[in-house]
């Protein structure tokens, strides 16, 4: 028996006695034997702790972190923003890490209020009135979305921006495959919605419009005029933004999103190779109602006091079952906690600093790298934290080489932002990037791209 | 009173009744903590020319005054989420019998594991000569679970059991869309999780409801009823929700691909049967495992899970992409990204909750082909000794031998006492225990769903029954049901107003009528 069993023998022995049985294999006595395993899993046997995590640290030798020997300068939808110790240290305590959905309020006020605070944070970057307690990533945050808006108007015609995630949009076409949705793409000129390439808004009854803010190449959309678009149509206005960049920019509830969808990994997560992720979801209080997930409301005890508790559970698919829009149960609770942690820990004052150290990093970055020979502005729309450039080689073969010198230069872009050809690459500078690195990154890119 | 009285009896590792909870005060926001000018934040000094914003962000898209977040120092936080840590319960503080949830102890390995630089800062869209490793992990992961399940290939994109669920049926409506077929039903027996119904409107099928009969387990005339060429398959928990085996697993699946239809394995319970039978074998074709129950990644509250999505060989081809793909042990490099070719397209933004998969694989290593044996054999040893122990507290409205969780039901206590099952979970909080589930499976009146799990012990398993038969002895006195219907009284709040919190929604902390 492994260490993390504590049935001795004699335990084991009386428990059978006391069941009557013989031995541990007479409880599987309703299993037919036909199905049973013979000869057991073709896996080998238990290890020591010691020997397994020898093993792990062989497979994390095999990859190459972002760190002193890889400095990163990769974005789109992953970054690699400052988390500090305290708040690792908070994050891990296992009150937070071992327990499950607060399902009895009365023993989990740690996790309930923690989400409240979360909600709450969430809420006032986004600029509107209500936040959910989490979803799994910004994709499913998406498409989460999108099922509001396709219940909330009735229409399931969906515009989507070509300046979102293309992973995002991607999920999103999955899961339309069961919904029926019918997602049309928008195309981009200059790196923002291209308005006019687009009958959306004579579209017969959209239901909704994605725009992105920043959008995938780093760039400001209009959403004054994704307003309006949407004031004629009856679409809903679904804007995906990006909560870091959000210290510095107006929110998009201030433009008028009815709903806002976001990927939270830069509130505290590591790069964790793509996951647990924290998806972010706010609406305004019209859709309250049609909310996905759960949603932590403040109430009172018997006595009177304060009190936390997970509220409006008649939306959920436990309730709900088959009529219910969304079947998110487990979600993403820990990463909340965290980013309510990472968000304290940041305060008024360093959310904006974040931001604008993060901007003022990319603008050097980028003026730095258009001095290369070769190197070109892939978009004209004004730019925060990302932008796209068209490289005199492929991008892909770029960001390889530039590995070897100790860089992750960005991500290669899908050649549909970039002409079809497949030279374009999105770089990514945030507050954690020197002037010495950067400058370093210049001078070998150059030589990289040569 | 003797110091000997304060230990409660009989000692036991699971029981946290001991646990001490400062005061009765309620723990203030972070925004009434918040004093204007404080702050915890430093970042790093980078050199880089400061520009003022005015010259970054155009004036239109700029905000005018910062968000206002929170403003308090680094000891303040750290004081505000430790107190709130010590108004929570946890595994790791006590035994959390919560059916359906298989809360087990999980081995703190697979947090050192999490941690590893070498996992934890790798970029998603780093190119593959930088993370041979992840991707060595993820197929050696896979491999694992197609081991487990006996599956031949699985995505590990899914982030938790309900996303795990719509995959697959997602992988269904491909599977008859590529034989030109159009079927619109998927059945469901009334004792399913919420998701499974939910999940099967969200994927485009309509839920047909089979009963459960006598013995807990699928009608099987039922079942033949419905039965037809417009079925598209079946989605079963197995062990199901009630605890119980479907004994007649095999003559239910010759019976739906009788008809063409498939078979989707719910693993919520796959806890019950590690090592011992395993899905695909019992004639399933899709099986999603939550990982977060079975392999011992924690919940965290709510999440984050991981539903990993095994199919056999005929779906394989229409499985989500990229997944992580042996290329031959003497290229290079020896692992890669590949899509199959008929793929339903992506299901997350990257490539699942990857740290999630690493606690899971370190998790399968350790235990290894005899110990995942034992978890299933100790956690069915677990569960049957607790449902004849209480067999004589609680009606059994199933009285046979249970897999790894049983229900019982608090219909005849209520009855003569007016002591509910929530009565029963809320008084359970206070003798330092977490309560079962409650009213659920919605078949059973006034069900408790207990399942104790392989990591909690005999003598656990002793005070948690004792302490089950002293709150119903008590509540044949009319104090003692009093104490039940008011219970908890020592918990950091009473019990709490859920009817208001509906009622005057206060979602935020802005959104309070001061």
């Amino acid at each position: 028996m492994s260490g993390y069993t504590p049935h001795t023998d004699a335990d084991v022995a009386s428990m059978l006695d006391f069941l009557g049985l013989a031995s541990l294999d007479e409880l599987f006595s309703v299993v037919p034997e036909a199905l049973r395993l013979a000869g057991g899993l073709d896996l080998p046997p238990g290890r020591p702790e010691p020997d397994v995590f020898a093993h792990m640290e062989d497979l994390a030798a095999a990859n190459r972190p972002c760190g002193r020997d890889l400095v990163c300068f990769a974005g789109a939808g992953a970054y690699d923003h400052e988390v500090p110790p305290v708040t690792r240290a908070l994050a891990s305590r296992s009150e937070f890490v071992t327990s499950y959905t607060p399902y009895q309020p009365e023993v989990a006020q740690g996790v309930l209020q923690a989400v409240f605070e979360f909600q709450t944070l969430v809420a006032r970057l986004s600029g509107l009135a209500v936040s959910n307690a989490s979803l799994y990533d910004g994709a499913a945050s998406l498409v989460e979305a999108v099922n509001l808006a396709v219940g909330s108007t009735g229409r399931q015609d969906v515009w989507v921006s070509h300046g979102v995630n293309p992973t995002w949009r991607e999920v999103l076409a999955t899961f339309a495959a069961g919904t029926g949705h019918q997602v049309h793409d928008i195309p981009l000129v200059g790196g923002t919605t291209d308005w006019a390439a687009t009958a959306f808004d004579d579209y017969d009854e959209p239901g909704a419009l994605v725009v992105a803010y920043p959008n995938y190449l780093g760039c400001l959309e209009d959403l004054r005029e994704a307003r309006a678009r949407c004031d004629r149509s009856g679409a809903l206005l679904i804007v995906a933004f990006d909560p870091v960049c959000a210290g510095v920019l107006r929110s998009p509830g201030d433009w008028g999103a009815d709903v806002v969808v976001g990927e939270g990994q830069a509130l505290g997560m590591p790069l964790g190779f793509g996951g647990p992720y924290l998806g972010l979801f706010a609406c305004s209080m019209d859709h309250v109602r049609r909310l996905p997930g759960r949603l932590v409301g403040e109430t009172v005890d018997a006595e009177g006091r304060r009190a936390y508790v997970t509220t409006l559970r008649a939306r959920e698919q436990d309730i709900r079952r088959e009529k219910a829009t969304s079947n998110v149960c487990t979600n993403q609770t820990l990463m909340a906690v965290t980013a309510a942690i990472q968000l304290g820990w940041l305060g008024t004052a360093g959310m904006a600093e974040v931001a604008l150290r993060s901007a003022r990093g990319a603008r050097y970055c980028r003026d730095g790298l258009l001095t290369v020979p070769g190197v070109e502005p892939l978009t004209t729309a004004p730019v925060l934290r990302e932008f796209a450039l068209r490289l005199p080689v492929d991008a892909a073969m770029a960001v390889e080489r530039l590995a070897d010198e100790g860089f992750l230069a960005g991500v290669a872009l899908d050649p549909s932002y970039a002409g079809g050809r497949t030279d374009g690459l999105l770089v990514a500078v945030t507050e954690r990037r020197t002037r010495a690195e950067i400058d370093a990154f210049v001078s070998t890119f150059e030589k990289a791209v040569r | 009173m003797m110091v000997d009285d304060l230990v409660p009896s009989p000692p036991a590792g699971g029981r946290a009744a001991s646990a001490p909870l400062l005061g009765r005060d309620t723990e203030p926001t972070l925004f009434e903590l918040s004093q204007p000018g404080r702050h915890a934040w430093q970042l790093r000094t980078t050199g880089v020319p400061e520009l003022p914003v005015e010259d970054l962000v155009p004036e239109a898209h700029r905000r005018t005054s910062p968000v206002a977040l929170a403003e308090v120092s680094e000891r303040d936080l750290v004081g505000h989420f430790t107190r709130l840590s010590h108004r929570q319960f946890s595994v790791d503080l006590g035994a959390y019998p919560l059916g359906s949830c298989t809360m087990k102890y999980n081995p703190k390995i697979c947090d050192a594991v999490a941690v590893l630089p070498g996992l934890a800062d790798v970029h998603p869209a780093a190119p593959s000569n930088c993370i041979q490793g992840w991707l060595e992990l993820l197929v050696e992961l896979e491999e694992a679970l197609c081991e487990i399940t006996g599956m031949a290939a699985a995505t590990l994109q899914p982030a938790a059991g309900a996303a795990g669920e719509l995959t697959g049926l997602l992988l269904m409506r491909a599977w008859f869309a590529a034989r030109g077929e159009s079927r619109h039903k998927v059945i469901i027996p009334d004792s399913a999780h919420g998701t499974n119904p939910a999940s099967v409107t969200l994927g485009g099928f309509e839920v047909v409801t089979v009963p459960s009969d006598r013995r807990g387990c699928v009608d099987v005339e039922a079942l033949h009823a419905e039965l037809d060429e417009d079925v598209a398959g079946i989605m079963l928990t197995n062990p199901n929700t009630l605890g119980l085996f479907e004994e007649d697993i095999r003559s239910i699946a010759d019976a739906v691909h009788g008809v063409g239809g498939l078979l989707y394995y719910d693993g919520a319970n796959l806890n019950a049967i590690l090592g011992v039978v395993r899905p695909g074998d019992m004639g399933f074709d899709i099986v999603h495992l939550n990982l977060h129950k079975t392999f011992a990644t924690p919940h965290g509250g709510g999440g984050p899970g991981a539903g990993p999505v095994a199919v056999s060989e005929r779906l394989a081809p229409f499985l989500p992409g990229p997944r992580a793909t042996r290329l031959g042990d003497t290229s290079s490099p020896r692992f890669g990204w590949t899509t199959p070719e008929r793929s339903i397209g992506r299901v997350h933004s990257w490539h699942g909750n990857a740290l999630v998969l690493a606690r899971a694989l370190t998790y399968v290593l350790v235990h290894g082909n005899d110990g995942l044996r034992d978890v299933a054999r100790l956690a069915v040893l677990n569960a049957n000794w607790l449902r004849k122990r209480l067999s004589s507290t609680f009606d059994a409205p199933y009285d046979r031998p249970c897999m790894h969780e049983c229900v019982v039901s608090a219909s005849s206590l209520k009855r003569s006492t007016g002591v509910k099952a929530l009565d029963v979970a809320k008084r359970l909080l206070e003798e330092g225990f977490h309560s079962p589930t409650v009213y659920f499976p919605l078949i059973v009146d006034e069900a408790l769903m207990i399942e104790p799990t392989e990591t909690e012990s005999l003598q656990t398993l002793e005070a948690l029954a004792s302490a089950l038969e002293r709150i119903v002895a008590e509540a044949a006195t009319p104090e003692g049901a009093r104490a039940a219907t008011e219970a908890p009284h020592l918990t950091p709040v009473r019990r709490v107003d859920e009817a208001r919190a509906a009622r005057h929604l206060v979602p935020t902390f802005d959104a309070r009528s001061s």
